[in-house]
């Protein structure tokens, strides 16, 4: 922005430390910011405060062990999470998976991107100054939990997928609630509408504020919303399909100038093509098995193998290392939040402090995800 | 020029839409459950803690004492305890604890029992003042009721 | 003998003192609750609840919470100042209630600057802002102190525009005269439109309160100028916001809604206060609505509504006005 000001090095500066317990540092983050009266003139952003070694935990115990660990790191749309490991044990052992699972799994992990995307919502529109979307967010997101719950039987961290399917059967009362659901999810993104996406004051708070150029988003490794924002349509779902995504219809919405306000709708866009993927993929739900003949212990083979699915904050890459045994040699989980904060730094500079918020509710990080 | 005007234009609209909405949403009637008051039922889904079912014949527990399920635990959080009386070729389960403070709710115990001797629970409000109150004694729990669940 | 104690003026004064106490705690009380009950309702949940009927004492209980709560001191605060604040803060706000004209004879006094009086008291609320920013040697409270400063600045000059258009039809700052001169004719409200809104919305920035709340910006500045208050320091800045927003509330009322005018009621002597209250309140309610639906503007869009819309809107405004009062 004003940029010449800052390489003035007369000018008086001081620190200021945000977070790791500021309001608008969700989870805890902390950035030391460098400011020059309101603007920002250069940040760190200090990770760590999460750091719960769920990488090295992958390496001291059986595979099995580990899956309730993958819903730890992102808690907020755990179940892509399960499915990346998952399938990269599937991978790596050869096991089959039935198609009425993988048709489950694709409506649950659909489901929980929706979630997610809705208290994303809350949470960015918190850190505009908005009370209120939240609490519609939360209200809609608490049906979606509620009929995750009856399925896996918790709210938050499921651990509901499991190596050759799923860890229990859906039963008619799941489609029925999930299509009731639909319904209404598309009648409120009409009251989302109206409150938030045509509002002049979050236009102007979001429009052409932390523009992610497409160069600069690739050179970070920017994944996810954040991406297509930037006008890539870079999806793990089309671009590398896995499970049922290949034989589903639906589009990839991107942005064209690639700041808070594409990040925004593309979002908003995502949840309709979330409700799509899951209408389809509850019309194809076959009759059959939902969880296949796995072998009771698989070991893994000494090679290396990774897999790669579409979190709700972009891509997620499972690579993993076997070495004959059930135990893994090397687990890394690379996970869309790191690549999506790394470009803070340059993406903020000579900001004001309150577009600085606004970017960071755009980029829709979840910390212990960053920190694992 | 142009765009002060119908900056003010779409500007004014735009919030007093807004405004219309949360106006609506004012007059709908509240979502909020009264916590203690008014309960939701909860599925019978619920994974809650584990418990041990009891046996219907005997009423004493289906365990094995096989030690799968400890075994599985990736948070080791289950001990059994067990004894061969004289004579007898099965083992018995003397006792089984469960230290709930460090159970993820994953639900891999219940899965790996061959003779589903293991059921989840649905408690899902336990409060207490110390870390040893989540330390379960299931075994003594199955004889007062508290694992009637099959 | 009694009354050469007590002289009539300051007997009246005594009076006139206990009342506005009285109204400034019993309105912060109802308006906290009102708040946060409407807050509730529009985002679908209740609102306070537990503490007696449908939470209605809540807010009387956080009051003595906070009362009983140690005002902590950061150790490298300067300390006179960062006392004073609060109380700066709260006296400004209670001094308007003197010339407000609650009916026609519930009138403290009535000053013949009726009107200046009130905008130098709410000018001087800024000053506290400022004291208790600086004073805290916190950074996120300096930055909310000296945003409050530009916004106020900034604000300042549309409300008295504003006003000013209307002051020119009545060629009075006494609010009694404004008052009676819509009792007789239009109210304010239907001839100068154009102040009105103006008005409410500067009226909304000047009493810091969201959209505009700047100075405290929540998720930017924590809680900016008052980050690091706790206790009856910090109830005080929250007495001094409700009862600004009373103020300038009434003055919105007495100025462009016709004062206590309004349908004759049964009780003849309240009727006059009774319209003049509710009138206040709604207004009030408007406030809370719109604080419950916005996102919050930045700081440099916040100035150029108030340089770019505004100022030249009210100057328009003012201009025609006059033309039009010398034709
Ligand atoms: S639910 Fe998981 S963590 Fe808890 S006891 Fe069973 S296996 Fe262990
Ligand atoms: S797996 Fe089942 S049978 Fe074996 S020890 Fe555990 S509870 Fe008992």
């Amino acid at each position: 922005m004003k940029t010449e000001a800052f390489k003035d090095e007369s000018r008086h500066r001081f620190l200021l430390n945000m977070g790791p317990q500021h309001p608008a540092t969700h989870g805890v983050l902390r950035l030391v910011l460098e400011m020059d009266g309101e603007y920002v003139v250069h940040l760190d952003p200090v990770l760590g405060y999460g750091h719960r070694m769920h990488e090295k935990m992958a390496e001291a115990r059986p595979w099995p062990s580990f899956l309730p660990n993958t819903a730890r790191m992102d808690y907020l749309a755990a179940l892509p999470y399960n499915h990346g490991y998952v399938c990269l044990i599937e991978k790596l052992a050869g096991v089959e998976v039935p198609r009425r699972a993988e048709c489950i799994r694709v409506a649950t992990s659909e489901l929980n991107r929706v979630a997610s995307h809705l208290l994303w919502l809350g949470a960015f529109l918190l850190d505009l100054g908005a009370f209120t979307p939240i609490l519609y967010g939360f209200d809609d997101r608490e049906q979606i939990l509620d009929i995750l719950e009856d399925i896996t039987g918790s709210r938050l961290t499921y651990s509901y997928f499991r190596v050759g399917g799923v860890y229990r059967d859906v039963d008619d009362r799941f489609v029925e609630n999930t299509r009731v659901f639909i319904k209404r999810m598309r009648k409120r993104l009409d009251i989302y509408n109206k409150l938030v996406t045509d509002n002049i004051i979050f236009i102007k708070r979001t429009e052409g504020i932390g523009v992610i150029s497409p160069e600069m988003a690739r050179r970070y490794g920017v994944t996810g919303a954040n991406l297509r924002g930037s006008g890539i349509a870079y999806d793990i779902r089309k671009t590398e399909p896995y499970s049922i995504y290949p034989e589903l219809d639906f589009e990839i919405p991107v942005g064209s100038r690639g700041d808070c306000f594409d990040r925004y709708l593309v979002r908003i866009k995502e949840i309709e093509q979330s409700l799509r993927i899951i209408e389809q993929a509850l019309d194809m739900l076959p009759e059959g098995e939902f969880r296949g003949k796995a072998p009771k212990k698989i070991k893994l083979p000494p090679r290396a193998a990774s897999f790669a699915v579409e979190a709700a904050r972009g891509e997620l890459v499972y690579f993993m290392v076997g070495q004959d045994s059930d135990v893994p040699y090397r687990l890394k989980v690379r996970v869309p939040s790191y690549a999506n904060l790394s470009l803070i730094a340059e993406l903020c500079q000579g900001m004001l402090i309150a577009d600085l918020v606004s970017v960071m509710g755009s980029l829709d990080l979840v910390i212990p995800e960053i920190d694992r | 020029m142009s765009g002060y005007f119908s900056d003010l234009y779409h500007g004014t609209k735009s919030l007093l839409v807004g405004l219309g909405v949360t106006f609506k949403e004012m007059l709908k009637p509240t979502v909020t459950v009264h916590y203690p008051r008014e309960t939701l039922t909860i599925t019978p889904n619920y994974r809650g803690h584990i418990e041990l079912v009891s046996d219907e014949k005997t009423g004493g527990s289906l365990c094995i004492t096989c030690g799968m399920c400890a075994r599985a635990c990736p948070s080791a959080c289950i001990s059994i305890h067990s004894e061969k009386p004289e004579g007898s070729k099965k083992k018995i389960l003397t006792g089984f604890e469960l230290d709930f403070t460090r159970c993820s709710l994953c639900g891999i115990c219940v899965e790996s029992c061959p003779t589903d001797a293991i059921a989840y629970s649905q408690e899902y409000n336990l409060a207490g003042y110390s870390r040893e109150e989540f330390h379960m004694d299931l075994l003594g729990r199955l004889g007062k009721g508290g694992g009637s669940l099959t | 003998m009694d009354t050469a104690f007590l002289p009539p003026e300051l007997l009246r004064m005594l009076i006139a003192a206990l009342f506005v106490v009285t109204v400034v705690f019993v309105n912060a009380l109802f308006m906290v609750y009102a708040e946060r009950k409407i807050a509730g309702h529009i985002q679908r949940r209740p609102g306070p609840y537990e503490v007696g009927w449908h939470g209605i004492l809540q807010t009387l209980v956080d009051g003595i919470k906070l009362m009983t709560k140690e005002l902590v001191i950061p150790r490298d605060a300067n300390r006179m100042l960062f006392r004073v604040a609060p109380l700066l803060a709260f006296t400004p706000v209670v001094m308007p209630f003197l010339v407000l004209p609650f009916s026609e004879n519930l009138t403290i006094i009535d000053m013949n600057i009726g009107l200046i009086f009130i905008l130098a008291m709410a000018s001087l609320n800024v000053m506290a802002i400022l004291v208790a920013g600086w004073s805290s040697n916190n950074k996120y409270g300096l930055f909310g102190a000296m945003r409050s400063v530009a916004q106020n600045i900034a604000y300042e000059i549309p409300i008295l525009l504003s006003l000013l258009s209307v002051v020119l039809i009545t060629n009075s700052f006494s609010m009694r005269t404004i008052v009676e001169a819509q009792i007789s004719g239009l109210w304010f409200c239907l001839l100068q439109p154009l102040a009105f809104i103006i008005y409410l919305i500067a009226a909304l920035a000047e009493t810091n309160r969201a959209p505009f709340d700047m100075p405290e910006a929540e998720s930017e500045l924590t809680a900016g100028f008052h980050t690091e208050y706790s206790g009856m320091g910090f109830g005080l800045f929250f007495l001094g916001e409700y009862t600004n927003m009373f103020i300038v509330s009434s003055v919105a009322v007495a100025v462009f809604l016709g004062g206590w005018s309004g349908l004759p009621l049964p009780m003849d002597a309240w009727t006059g206060a009774f319209w003049f209250l509710l009138k206040v309140y709604i207004l009030m309610f408007i406030m809370i609505w719109v604080r419950w639906t916005y996102p919050r503007v930045r700081f440099d869009q916040l100035m150029n509504l108030s340089w770019k819309y505004l100022i030249p809107f009210a100057l328009l405004n003012l201009i025609v006005t006059a033309v039009i009062v010398k034709l």
